[in-house]
């Protein structure tokens, strides 16, 4: 249903956020996200299952994702491990950290607890129906999150981080010092990624070791699609696309999931069509670089292509209509 | 201003690439001056640069700014005060962001707080700086600077890094990449900030005319070392077919760089 796929979109943007921060701002490809995931998920179960107030559940996901995140930086930035590396490293002793955090089991469920979404149920009844105050909720988390991220970018702090991915000399030209600010952009993107996991295990009420396999990729196929949706310089379309592109793959992963069957597809290909998009994304990218660079240089002919895309791939990404079944996550 | 003592650099010591880029060199920038350095390939020009800028630390020797020591100061911390510009314009901005994004995260030196800068009176700033570069740059503040040309893209470099305010550029042949008509133009760029902002200066190149006709000072170096440093009336009465001799004189070889001695003193 349309919603579920609205709502697990907005949802999974938070951590898409992240991932874009990390893959396209900084160029640092961070895998920790695997780890820092159901990090977060499973510091805001333990939270709510040992009675800490709801917003410090989140805040202290938040915080260990950015823990997690500065762990991956520091290994990279101190011992010249390349990032690939140390985010591996990161990623595979989270997972014994989140079973520690789960108090030495696999998953934690959230059954008859009060989260944030019983919470927003109960205090939307007779106003509106349930689906529709979660969906309208995560919206405003989600908007929330990307405005103050768009903000962030806006900073002094945040303008150099921008430059990092794309030239690290000019950042050590204006005499600030690159680790510094991979160390802060890791951190705040796998922040971003945990917070994302404590709302996912309290949407689908458990938290679990694995939630986090194949997240990253699933966040790069976000990033990916969002990228044909419209192309900009400007930080907040450049968010929104994120916003976006994580709507449109969630849908897609709806579709192989619900429609799948038909034509003898499981739930265990979905990584299969996962890979396979991302590697469509990129050929469809080298395609379109090929072509505009051909006819480079015209400004205008580059906008007026912008606006086509950006129409069209609006409209496909909430276009599909399906029975219910929100599920899990990948 | 900035002293180099007694400094070696061998890049890979011990393996059969080792090489000896600068031996033993002692030299010193003095405040104001505007120093060309010439030289053959290899003969340790980047090398000297690069030791000032910090890119890496001499294998032996001590480099001093002001009288402190800042051997072992990363290249970032050098930054404060030296500004850099290299042969490749793509080095000095970045092109996936705008002309305002650049002009505004090299306005100023060192760390960057939460701090939103980048308002109108800063852009009206950043476009009367633009205008004076007569480049129509100062429309183009919301583009990327993936889109500008070359010269373009070398004059705002130029532009951004005496914006910061240095006390000391270091150019690395920094026109070598540009046409003929854009070098001339960047390069009058360069001689017109130096003079106008009091900035120290040192210009690697590989036009013996410009290494002439530029600057107060001249250095040549060949293979690792400082082999001639002129100054004043000396410099000024320069030609290239007195350099050509006094290489020769001091080397007792013929001066090997065709490009060097091959380009147009038009150019």
């Amino acid at each position: 249903m349309i919603d579920g796929i609205l709502i697990e979109g907005l949802v999974y943007a938070l951590m898409v956020l992240g991932v874009f921060i990390t893959f396209r701002i900084l160029d640092f490809p961070d895998l920790t996200v695997d780890g820092s995931f159901p990090l977060g998920a499973a510091v805001m179960a333990v939270s709510i299952t040992s009675g800490v107030p709801l917003w410090l559940g989140l805040l202290l996901s938040f915080g260990s994702g950015l823990a997690a995140g500065s762990v991956t930086a520091l290994i990279h930035n101190k011992l010249k491990v390349p990032n690939l590396l140390a985010g591996i490293l990161t990623m595979t002793m989270l997972w014994s950290i989140n079973i520690r955090v789960l108090g030495n089991r696999a998953n934690l469920p959230l059954l008859r607890q009060e989260t944030i979404l019983t919470l927003v149920r109960r205090m939307s009844t007779g106003i509106m129906s349930n689906t529709m105050a979660v969906l309208l909720f995560f919206l405003v988390v989600t908007l929330v999150v990307k405005l103050l991220v768009d903000l962030f970018f806006h900073t002094d702090l945040g303008l150099t981080m921008g430059a990092m991915g794309n030239n690290e000399q000019m950042v050590i030209a204006t005499g600030v010092n690159p680790e510094t600010l991979k160390l802060i952009g890791v951190s705040l993107s796998n922040g971003l990624v945990a917070l994302c996991g404590a709302f996912v295990a309290q949407y689908q009420g458990f938290a679990d070791v694995n939630l986090g396999q194949g997240i990253i990729i699933a966040g790069l196929a976000s990033v990916m699609i969002g990228e044909f949706v419209l192309r900009s310089n400007r930080i907040g379309l450049l968010t929104l696309r994120v916003v976006i592109g994580s709507i449109i793959f969630r849908g897609i992963m709806f579709l192989g999931r619900y429609y799948g069957f038909y034509i003898n597809l499981t739930p265990t290909d979905l990584r299969l069509i996962t890979g396979l998009m991302i590697i469509l994304s990129l050929v469809a990218t080298q395609m379109r670089s090929n072509r505009t660079n051909s006819q480079r240089g015209r400004r205008s002919a580059a906008a007026s292509t912008n606006n086509r895309t950006g129409v069209g791939a609006g409209g496909t990404g909430v276009g599909n209509e399906g029975p219910a079944g929100t599920g899990g996550g990948t | 201003m900035i002293r180099l003592q007694s400094v070696t650099q061998v890049f890979n010591p011990g393996t059969v690439n080792e090489n000896t880029a600068l031996r033993n060199v002692t030299m010193k920038v003095r405040e104001g001056d505007f120093i060309t350095v010439i030289g053959s390939n290899g003969a340790g020009k980047s090398t000297l640069l690069n030791l000032i800028s910090g890119t890496y630390p001499p294998t032996v020797g001590s480099v001093h700014v002001n009288d402190v020591d800042v051997t072992r100061h990363p290249e970032y911390k050098r930054a404060a005060y030296i500004g850099r510009i290299f042969q490749n314009p793509l080095l000095g901005t970045a092109g996936n962001m705008t002309l305002e994004d650049n002009m505004m995260i090299t306005y100023r030196k060192g760390f960057k707080g939460l701090r939103i800068s980048l308002n109108h009176r800063m852009r009206d700033f950043f476009r009367t700086r633009l205008k004076d570069l007569d480049m129509g740059l100062e429309n183009r503040l919301k583009d990327n600077v993936g889109l500008l040309s070359g010269g373009q893209r070398q004059a705002l470099t130029l532009l951004m890094m005496v914006l910061s305010e240095p006390e000391l550029i270091l150019l690395d042949e920094h026109t070598a990449a540009l046409d003929p008509k854009n070098a001339q133009i960047v390069l009058d760029l360069t001689t017109r900030f130096v003079s106008e902002y009091r900035l120290t200066a040192m210009m690697i190149t590989h036009n013996m005319h410009h290494a002439i006709q530029y600057g107060n000072r001249l250095l040549m170096m060949d293979n690792g070392e400082i082999i001639l440093d002129v100054d004043g009336d000396e410099k000024r009465a320069l030609t290239v077919d007195k350099l050509v001799k006094k290489f020769h004189e001091i080397r007792h070889r013929d001066f090997e760089s065709d490009e060097v001695l091959l380009t147009d003193p038009n150019e």
